[in-house]
């Protein structure tokens, strides 16, 4: 497959750009952070994302979905991360609509695709326990008990898990937590007997929850995939929320770059544009060439989730390794070559570095990702 | 698209019958490369038999028209030949300064009669070509080369020096940048000019480099005489007189092209984390066996796939019609760091081993003379600071102090 984007994936972007900025530029997520939002994204725009077809990016038309596929999927989310724009895209559009729609039984995509396409169901995974992301040890338990389940156990840094319709766990069925496999996905109501939902204010301005199980029951209609055997699933849905978030942040660290590259133009000190000094050039002329090398691998990662979401086990920790730690650069440059006026909090360069930091950390940060390529290689 | 498939079956086919098994063994990085020119040796029957087979077909120059001795084949085409030559491992077949740089130099700037009268024996291999860019005094300062040519009515006068010719001793002509305006400014008065070594005047002094190895000489021009026509209508200046920069300009750009895109086979064929585990093992976990060193390894391949992909990328935009064409700088700078960071971690994997210079077991020293080698990488074609300062202003339209 040639590693460009088709005529129609040009014009979705040119059009997500073009209702981006008008509906949801940063200064809509400053508003949201003043504010103090508890949802922290807007409703309204979130229904009319979905209008849009935004909501159902990779659901097919039959479920009402917009059929584009995750490199449309990451063209939206890159134009959002250029716009810093808050929303569930993330969490539902992508993660909870992969989950049901390649592994979820006829039953399950017939309730909650639509209604995902729709904008009117919400969807988190929670897989996390730890401080730092580590998918190969789950402690959280579903204990059988004739046809039910009963869920214990705390999840942590759960992406909009505070206003989640849906929670996907990640808990145990067999084995011990350090051991692969003996996983098993189950699909939770968020409101349901048991549940306790914290939610985290992060860095970012956006949502993110604590969850707390005591044993809360679910039924094998819940569980989405096999009993014992949700490693699969887990695998596939982390990768394409891995590679979405490295699509949305190769979109902000284009932005922040663009931006920095304008100051650079503008800015005067010694009587001369600071952008005519070549200490700032060559470094602006490194994170350009970065910044490139991050768009290949997040196209490639895009182009293998649309083949087979575990096709995508490699290249999804390329894209977060490279795409995380290039962005982390480019929010940290961006912040040194805008000097004193990059500090404040009213010019907005700093959102970039707030969100940056948030998005490389989750899912895995460059360091996990890297550990995990030399493991897939062999060494 | 059928033709396409039919030419593939067709070459798969040709191929398998006329590449011998001696010449499928593409695997030492570039050093089996058969040169061609006027004294050339073939260092086995095979060798000669594989290089005049693809003579006839044109495949040495595949993507060159038919009329100037190439295969005259199609961009698609030329990827299928690619790609089945390197399905069975097939040596190129010739290779020279000639087809990287000259070639596709003239096809762009040479007049009808310059491309006849010199494309031909080029994808003949009969004559072999260096390059005579850079001076003692202009390096990354290209423009201001001072290497005279003046002209003297029926002939040119060439008197000067050129420096980092690669293989002048071996070859056969040479294209040399020279000022045939001193009073213009020095972007303006600078000649492309083809001539013979073997003319009166002309000598070579190789160069040892700290690898040991003379891939590079010194070029002396001591009065020589160049004819103003080859042959009847073959001018010995490429482009307009004093327009020399422009062809310079788009040759530079295919040398950087071939620099930064060397990477590509390398990283293709030895990967760092294999390497090390053969000089170093492995932990009680399964992993190599330094932690440390392992980190590196794994941000370099991931580096480095990231580098092939975009190499790629390029291409593919290049071929839908997207590109801009200006990346080559950012290919050749990223390129050659990046090949530069692999023989550090090589050699931090290899050890002590890594530092013998005579023995058996290093090939005499073959790992730490080519991470020397490497360090010319960022300084040849364009030094990695003059690409950042291109970039700058190309791309990213920053201002001149």
């Amino acid at each position: 497959m040639s590693l460009v984007l088709t005529e129609e994936q040009q014009m979705l972007r040119d059009s997500a750009r073009g209702f981006l900025e008008d509906k949801s530029p940063i200064s809509a997520l400053r508003k949201l952070r003043d504010d103090q939002d508890e949802i922290g994204f807007s409703r309204a725009l979130w229904s009319e994302m979905a209008e849009m077809g935004w909501a159902g990016i990779i659901i097919d038309e039959e479920h009402g979905g917009s059929g584009f596929g995750f490199v449309g999927a990451g063209v939206i989310a890159e134009e959002m991360g250029r716009t810093l724009s808050a929303s569930p895209f993330l969490s539902t559009a992508i993660m909870g609509a992969a989950a049901l729609n390649t592994f979820g039984a006829k039953a399950q995509q017939d309730e909650h695709l639509p209604a995902i396409a729709a904008g009117k169901r919400l969807i988190s995974l929670a897989v996390d326990e730890q401080l730092k992301h580590n998918p190969n040890n789950i402690s959280v338990r579903a204990e059988k008990s004739g046809n039910a389940f009963k869920i214990s156990g705390e999840k942590t840094f759960v992406a909009d898990g505070h206003v989640a319709d849906k929670i996907l766990v990640a808990a145990r069925t067999a084995g011990a937590p350090d051991e692969e496999q003996g996983l098993t996905l189950f699909l939770v109501n968020g409101d349901a007997k048991g549940v306790d939902r914290q939610r985290t204010a992060l860095i970012d301005s956006r949502g993110a929850a604590k969850l707390s199980f005591d044993s809360v029951e679910v039924t094998g209609d819940d569980v989405v995939g096999d009993v014992d055997n949700g490693r699969t699933v887990l695998d596939g849905v982390l990768n394409a929320g891995r590679i979405g978030l490295s699509a949305e942040m190769s979109g902000s660290a284009q932005a922040a770059f663009e931006m920095t590259v304008d100051y650079l133009k503008e800015r005067k000190q010694f009587g001369q544009v600071i952008g005519s000094f070549q200490a700032l050039q060559h470094r602006a002329a490194q994170l350009y060439s970065e910044l490139e090398l991050v768009k290949s691998v997040v196209l490639k990662a895009l182009q293998d989730l649309d083949t087979n979401l575990n096709m995508a086990l490699a290249t999804a920790s390329l894209a977060k390794a490279k795409a995380g730690a290039v962005a982390k650069l480019a929010s940290q440059e961006a912040i040194q070559m805008h000097g004193g006026i990059g500090m404040t909090d009213e010019y907005d360069i700093g959102f970039f570095i707030k969100r940056i930091r948030v998005a490389q950390e989750m899912f895995g940060d460059s360091a996990y990702h890297a550990d995990k390529i030399a493991r897939l290689r062999g060494y | 698209m059928k033709d396409l498939e039919e030419f593939r079956a067709s070459t798969k086919a040709w191929l398998g019958e006329n590449c011998p098994e001696e010449m499928r063994d593409n695997n030492k990085e570039g050093e089996l490369i058969f040169w061609g020119g006027r004294n050339r040796t073939f260092e086995s029957d095979a060798q000669r038999v594989w290089f005049e087979r693809m003579v006839e077909k044109g495949w040495t120059t595949p993507l060159w028209p038919k009329e100037y001795g190439g295969g005259g084949l199609s961009k698609e085409e030329g990827k299928i030949l690619r790609q089945e030559m390197r399905a069975i491992n097939a040596r190129p077949p010739l290779g020279s300064f000639g087809i990287w740089m000259l070639g596709p130099a003239l096809l762009e700037y040479g007049s009808e009669e310059q491309k006849r009268y010199f494309l031909p024996p080029i994808s003949r291999g009969e004559i072999r070509w260096c390059q005579g860019y850079s001076e003692p005094n202009s390096g990354s300062d290209l423009a201001s080369l001072q290497c005279k040519c003046e002209d003297m009515g029926d002939h040119w006068l060439v008197n000067g020096q050129k420096v980092w010719t690669s293989y002048a001793d071996q070859c056969d002509w040479i294209f040399v940048l020279v000022r045939t305006d001193p009073k213009a400014a020095k972007h303006n008065g600078i000649s492309f000019i083809l001539l013979d070594m073997e003319s009166e005047g002309v000598s070579t002094k190789p160069i040892k480099l700290i690898s040991g190895k003379s891939p590079f000489c010194e070029t002396f021009f001591d009065n020589v005489k160049v004819p103003k026509e080859h042959a009847p209508g073959v001018s010995s200046i490429v482009g307009e007189v004093n327009r020399g920069w422009d062809v310079a300009k788009s040759l530079l750009s295919h040398e950087r092209e071939m620099i930064g895109t060397g990477a590509d086979g390398a990283v293709a064929l030895r990967g760092l984390g294999e390497v090390a585990l053969e000089y170093l093992g492995r932990d009680k976990q399964g992993r190599l066996d330094e932690p440390l060193l392992r980190s590196k390894i794994a941000e370099a391949e991931i580096d480095g796939w990231a580098f092939l992909l975009t190499m790629e990328r390029i291409k593919d935009e290049a071929k839908a019609g997207q590109g801009t064409g200006a990346n080559a700088s950012m290919l050749k700078y990223y390129g050659t760091e990046f090949n530069k960071r692999r023989y550090e971690l090589f050699m931090d994997a290899a050890g002590s081993e890594g530092l013998e210079w005579e023995s058996e077991r290093s090939e005499d020293g073959k790992l730490a003379k080519d991470w020397l080698r490497t360090k010319g990488n960022s300084i040849e074609g364009g030094t990695s600071e003059v690409q950042l300062n291109i970039i700058s202003k190309r791309i990213l339209e920053l201002p001149d102090a």
